[in-house]
């Protein structure tokens, strides 16, 4: 009989009938939804950034574009002033790459055939990239192992290979940098102001329920219930509201992930990031409803323990 | 125990209800309290429980004054009073058991030693049947016994009840005095206020009589008199 009647012990506040109960539920749910969303969002970017950083970081590429050879280009008219005779593109790509790999700091060097140059401008180009009629530019991916003097090997590049121009990716590995910050802030911001709307929340759903029972909390004053003990009574019953709320909410997010993963996938030469996300990534999506009840204990307990300090 | 000297209460910018109340209890010491209704019974009951503070003079109450004691010391001077209400404040949602537990539970006890108090002392005030009956289906009696067996489930050191036999029968009325004698006998000071001329002159115990806001004590072996 001890048993049972420990295992059904009620609250000693019946908070349980409120209508503000059912409102901070929805709530809630909506709130870990969102957050959800913008962590993994920031999850997301932050994956791709890393990986496009490691990609570009410590490397250079080196473009040779296909310029019109006394071979290639026959003009109807005569210009005025004969242009200089431009080896063929292959033979310039040959040419940057003896500079390239005799340059101090240049750990490798390789020229990307044509295929895979036209593999990497599919997303933009389609299957059409790969048309050996389209002129396409040579790429030389080249890896560092140590300062390169860019300057001197620019020039190099444009003496003995004309059309020659090199990225050594330092405004792309800014820009990125700079766009994974500003990701991550407005991730932030979205979960400030989302936490900050939860607060206010269960500030409302607590004092509404102080001022509902407020002759049941003076009963217990007057038996000799401290303000903590009735604050215990509150947060018991936010916390279990709020973990209802915030597991509807996870699973409505992860739904959603799991929707645009799935959408994501069905499109050809698709340009977003991918949206597969970590064992841990996942973990840390489940920690959001634990982070919103957790939240809503501390808010409950500082109203109710704020509010009580007012009373006699 | 309990002393108050020269304690006025006034409610906000009325007239005092209580004027000029000095006396003082001594620890065991069992007290009816009557007077007309609205002579300032249920007040001065309140000043006692710690629900109001004094408008002026000095209330001293188990060796404090009152006066000094912050609010959250408060809980734990209020934790050795057991009150009995007029209007029994029981809790609707919680069962009778439940509602005797609440000041053992305020005082940290143990789920299981709550429950096993808790029908001891239901079963000796007759509810032992209705343990898990919530107040709304108990009659005003029987909510009565509830009420008063949380007062006293934590032994306090003061009892304070406001009319509580109100709504039992003589039988019934007569064996909550016997409680009430019991509590005081094992050093528990009581103070009931009560209209029953029965019970006043069945157990012989000195008066707190008030009229019109003033108090005058008047001894065991005059009441039994008058």
């Amino acid at each position: 009989m001890a048993l049972a009647l420990l295992r059904r012990r009620p609250s000693d506040i019946p908070l349980a009938r409120d209508p503000s109960g059912r409102f901070l539920v929805w709530i809630t749910a909506l709130m870990v939804y969102l957050a959800g969303l913008a962590l993994a969002g920031a999850l997301t970017v932050s994956d791709m950034a890393r990986r496009w950083d490691s990609g570009l970081a410590g490397g250079l590429t080196v473009q040779i574009a296909p310029l019109p050879t006394s071979a290639s280009a026959t003009p109807m008219v005569p210009p005025p002033v004969a242009p200089l005779p431009v080896a063929p593109l292959d033979e310039r790509v040959e040419a940057a790459l003896t500079i390239l790999r005799s340059a101090p700091g240049v750990k490798s060097a390789r020229a990307l055939t044509s295929a895979d140059t036209a593999r990497l401008l599919e997303p933009w180009l389609g299957p059409e990239a790969a048309d050996p009629l389209l002129p396409m530019p040579r790429l030389i991916d080249v890896v560092t192992d140590g300062p390169v003097d860019v300057a001197g090997l620019v020039d190099r590049l444009k003496s003995a290979a004309p059309g020659a121009t090199l990225d050594d990716h330092a405004v792309w590995l800014a820009d990125l940098r700079s766009f994974t910050g500003a990701v991550h802030l407005a991730a932030l911001a979205l979960v400030a102001l989302i936490g900050g709307a939860g607060v206010m929340s269960v500030v409302f759903s607590v004092r509404a329920g102080l001022a509902i029972h407020r002759h049941v909390v003076e009963l217990l004053h007057l038996m000799g219930a401290t303000d903590r003990y009735i604050a215990r009574q509150f947060e018991r019953h936010v916390v279990g509201l709020s973990l209802r709320g915030g597991l509807v909410g996870l699973g409505l997010a992860v739904a959603t992930l799991v929707g645009v993963r799935h959408a994501a996938h069905g499109l050809r030469a698709s340009l977003l990031p991918d949206l597969t996300l970590a064992v841990w990534q996942w973990a840390a999506l489940g920690l959001v409803p634990l982070a919103a009840a957790l939240l809503a204990l501390l808010t409950a307990r500082w109203t109710v323990l704020r509010t009580l300090e007012a009373m006699p | 125990m309990i002393r108050f000297e020269h304690v006025g209460l006034r409610y906000g910018v009325e007239s005092e209800v209580l004027r000029d109340i000095s006396f003082t209890l001594t620890p065991g010491s069992f007290h009816f309290m009557t007077g007309a209704s609205g002579a300032g019974k249920s007040s001065l009951l309140k000043l006692m429980y710690l629900a109001h503070r004094p408008s002026r003079g000095i209330i001293t109450l188990f060796g404090r004054d009152m006066s000094r004691v912050t609010r959250a010391e408060l809980p734990e001077l209020r934790r050795q009073i057991g009150v009995v209400f007029q209007d029994f404040a029981l809790l609707d949602h919680l069962s009778a058991l439940d509602n005797v537990a609440l000041p053992l539970r305020m005082a940290g006890a143990t789920d299981t030693d709550t429950v096993e108090h808790c029908t001891e002392i239901l079963r000796w005030v007759g509810l032992g049947h209705h343990l898990h009956a919530k107040p709304s289906t108990l009659s005003g009696g029987q909510q009565q016994r509830v009420a008063i067996a949380r007062s006293v489930i934590n032994r306090p050191r003061l009892l304070l009840a406001d009319e509580p036999t109100g709504n039992v029968d003589d039988g019934i009325g007569m064996r909550l005095l016997y409680l009430f004698e019991e509590l005081h006998k094992l050093g528990t000071t009581v103070v009931i206020a009560t209209h029953n001329e029965t019970l006043i002159r069945r157990f012989n115990h000195p008066r707190l009589h008030l009229d019109g806001g003033r108090l005058q004590v008047v001894p065991a072996a005059a009441a039994r008199g008058g």
